[in-house]
């Protein structure tokens, strides 16, 4: 990898091979013993919105590369007196962030940060936009079971209008070939939705995006951004529910995935939560080493 | 802008006169005094003498351009613009009128803000004229004074950005506006469907994941004001209309003669919605930039007819009120220096629509649709409200350089050609460039 520190703002303008030396680079720090790349480093946490993973597993990434981190939250600092992101920026430069890990509910926060302050900015989720290092450690779940994302049928169910793991998913899979289909309703998945990548396709009907795939993703119904949208929850269950039996018509080392937070009985069962293909507790577990990466690469000491 | 000519007098000579209003356009001498066009005579045959002569070879001497839809931001915004950095603005812009919005701080909904924006306290270089607010506070149930608001100087009445979607209440806005024989004037936007949208919806706005405005939010407005308008026989003008659909549904009703006028903006004929590029605040306004068939309806609308006017939406920010999330960025762009310039550059040059229809759009038609008597031609007698511009000018355009008080301007640094050279108000100079 380069030795410049840069901002990752997204997967939708990185190269592959950007892609592959940040999965490659995760593995090593993943197999090795931490080595302290970040060492007194410092390491801004600015989260305008919930997290459990994310922020967690940079928190414990940064740490682990011996980082000293600081956690903002929109809830006990001067944000809520008002101060606006980019005042947030220059404060937290000023303190001497050597980076930024922002979560925000507002699409492209991410980019409007990193075009004031001076250090890199990761982007930990900007509102409906991207959600680069779950993407990444998506692809990073995906290659270890299934060696290469080229030419995989990957099925993407779910709410994908409001979600940042789809579209970065989407940008992803489809730089290396993979086939993608896109499941849901039209309230929650409009055509548009064929643009964001090559070859990408969508169906209606659950059955038909299942069968065949190497890899079901689930996603969760973003209720606290639903607007106007109105969905009947019980017709949703009926058509989109991902049950044991519907998942038998994935390949039979097709891999379940979903980004969390899960909601059981909704978009998907106990027992295909819980199941044997299931590799969800296993895409939690590989965002510490890939978030290493991550940092490591922005910070430019990888 | 001195002192020299007041109540003076001006020969501008041997420049290409262009006034569709009189048929004209040919190389002419215009002499202007005492605030009035005096004389338009053939090169060399004025019979009055001037204090002052300006030599317009080369250059086309026009009716003043005339601007129906500014935010000059007084009272109540002045950190973002005032009606006298708004107007001077306009002046370098080559606008010798601009029509100002009611949506000011507090919204012009009585005479008394209407008479005072018109004071002379006010500092504008230009002619301002006010329109007001077409319901209390633009909350859109009940209808403010027109006759009074009339009276006080405003040329037509709005709600604009706050559109108003009740049927009665718009019906009712037509009925009162008809009988005083001012227009109505309608931001179209069904803003039931456009909550929290910052841009236009399609394959941008899913990629960037922001909400996007559909194009039958406006067209449903129009589609619906224009059958209003035909009902009532009132006149009824579309502000900034962005869409094929609301374009054919003005042009439908201009053939079954409902009286309907319509004005772009130079952003809408020129960007689409990919330009917001990543987030850039500066290209955020309402309504968004379109699709790139919507620019190709506007351009085809420019050429045949059915849009009227060029009107900038000029909408001047604060730059930290810009400077923030795009989804919390407020609406709107400054356009008062760049109009001409896009117009000459995307429209005459790319398009190949000449100059005579671009004076018609920025003066001649906007004169008519706000019934702005003795302006919009240099008819003799008229007022000396003149723009002079050159067509063939290449130049640079500067935000820093502005005298609007903001620079959200999404042309920082665009190369145009054609460029405004004098302007002048009531037989004065208010700008004049090299």
């Amino acid at each position: 990898m380069a030795r410049r520190p840069r901002s990752l703002l997204g997967i939708e303008h990185l190269t592959p091979d950007d892609i592959t030396g940040l999965l490659r680079l995760a593995k090593r720090l993943h197999n090795g013993r931490p080595r302290p790349l970040l060492r007194d480093r410092r390491v801004a946490l600015l989260f305008y919105e919930a997290s459990t993973r994310t922020r967690t597993s940079f928190e414990y990434a940064a740490k682990a590369l011996g980082a000293q981190t600081a956690l903002i939250s929109s809830q006990s600092s001067s944000i809520e007196k008002g101060e606006s992101l980019v005042d947030t920026g220059y404060t937290l430069q000023a303190l001497g962030a050597q980076l930024i890990v922002m979560r925000h509910p507002s699409s492209g926060a991410a980019a409007t940060l990193s075009r004031v302050v001076d250090i890199p900015v990761v982007n930990a989720g900007d509102g409906m936009h991207e959600h680069p290092s779950q993407a990444l450690l998506d692809a990073y779940t995906m290659i270890r079971h299934h060696k290469n994302l080229r030419g995989l049928r990957i099925a993407i169910v779910g709410d994908i209008y409001h979600s940042r793991v789809a579209r970065s998913n989407v940008f992803l899979l489809t730089k290396f070939g993979a086939q993608v289909t896109l499941c849901g309703p039209p309230e929650l998945l409009p055509d548009v939705a064929t643009t964001l990548g090559k070859g990408v396709r969508i169906t209606r009907h659950l059955d038909d995006a299942i069968r065949g795939a190497d890899v079901v993703m689930m996603l969760r119904i973003q209720k606290e951004r639903l607007v106007h949208r109105h969905l009947n929850l019980q017709e949703y269950i009926a058509a989109y529910q991902l049950t044991s039996e519907r998942l038998k018509l994935a390949k039979r080392d097709a891999l379940l995935m979903h980004p969390g937070p899960i909601v059981r009985g909704l978009e998907l069962t106990d027992e295909v939560a819980d199941g044997p293909q299931s590799v969800i507790r296993e895409q939690v577990a590989n965002g510490v080493p890939v978030r290493m990466a991550i940092l490591a690469t922005a910070v430019g000491v990888a | 802008m001195s002192a020299a000519h007041k109540n003076g007098s001006i020969l501008l000579k041997g420049g290409r006169v262009v006034d569709p209003a009189q048929n004209i356009d040919a190389e002419m001498d215009v002499l202007l005094r005492d605030g009035l066009v005096a004389e338009l005579a053939p090169k060399g045959k004025t019979r009055g003498s001037a204090d002052e002569s300006f030599d317009a070879r080369g250059l086309i001497v026009a009716p003043g351009f005339i601007d129906l839809h500014v935010h000059l931001r007084e009272p109540g915004q002045s950190h973002k613009e005032t009606i006298t950095t708004g107007t001077r603005a306009a002046a370098a812009g080559g606008f010798t009128s601009v029509c100002c919005m009611p949506n000011t701080d507090p919204v012009n909904d009585s005479a008394k803000i209407t008479a005072w924006m018109l004071e002379p306290a006010r500092g504008a270089v230009v002619n301002v004229f006010p329109l007001a607010a077409a319901t209390l506070g633009s909350e859109g149930k009940q209808l403010t004074d027109y006759a009074a608001l009339q009276k006080a100087g405003a040329v037509a009445v709005t709600d604009d950005g706050k559109p108003i979607l009740d049927d009665n209440v718009m019906r009712d806005a037509l009925r009162l506006a008809g009988s005083l024989n001012l227009p109505v004037v309608q931001h179209a936007e069904d803003t039931r469907l456009t909550a929290h949208c910052s841009m236009n919806e399609g394959a941008t706005a899913f990629r960037l994941g922001l909400r996007g405005m559909s194009a039958d939010a406006e067209g449903n407005v129009v589609e619906r004001d224009v059958n209003l308008a035909r009902q009532i026989n009132s006149h009824l003008h579309v502000a900034h209309i962005s869409t094929a659909a609301a374009l054919k549904a003005v042009r439908r009703g201009k053939k079954s003669r409902a009286r309907v006028s319509c004005e772009v903006t130079p952003h809408h004929f020129t960007l689409v919605d990919e330009n917001v590029g990543e987030y850039n605040t500066n290209f955020k306004m309402n309504p968004p930039l379109r699709s790139a068939a919507d620019r190709e309806a506007i351009l085809a609308a420019l050429d045949d007819g059915t849009i009227d006017a060029i009107a900038t939406d000029h909408a001047p920010h604060a730059a930290h009120e810009k400077n923030v999330e795009f989804d919390r960025a407020p609406f709107g762009i400054t356009g008062l220096e760049t109009a001409l310039a896009l117009a000459i550059t995307r429209l005459n040059r790319e398009h190949k629509i000449p100059l005579t229809r671009i004076v018609e759009l920025l003066s001649t038609n906007p004169a008519r649709i706000f019934s702005l008597r003795g302006r919009g031609s240099l008819m003799k007698g008229g007022h000396a409200d003149v723009t002079v511009f050159d067509p063939a000018k290449r130049w640079a355009f500067e935000a820093a350089k502005s005298l609007s008080k903001s620079k959200n301007t999404p042309f920082d640094g665009w190369q145009f050609v054609g460029k405004v050279v004098a302007t002048i108000v009531a037989g004065k100079f208010v700008h004049r460039n090299g």
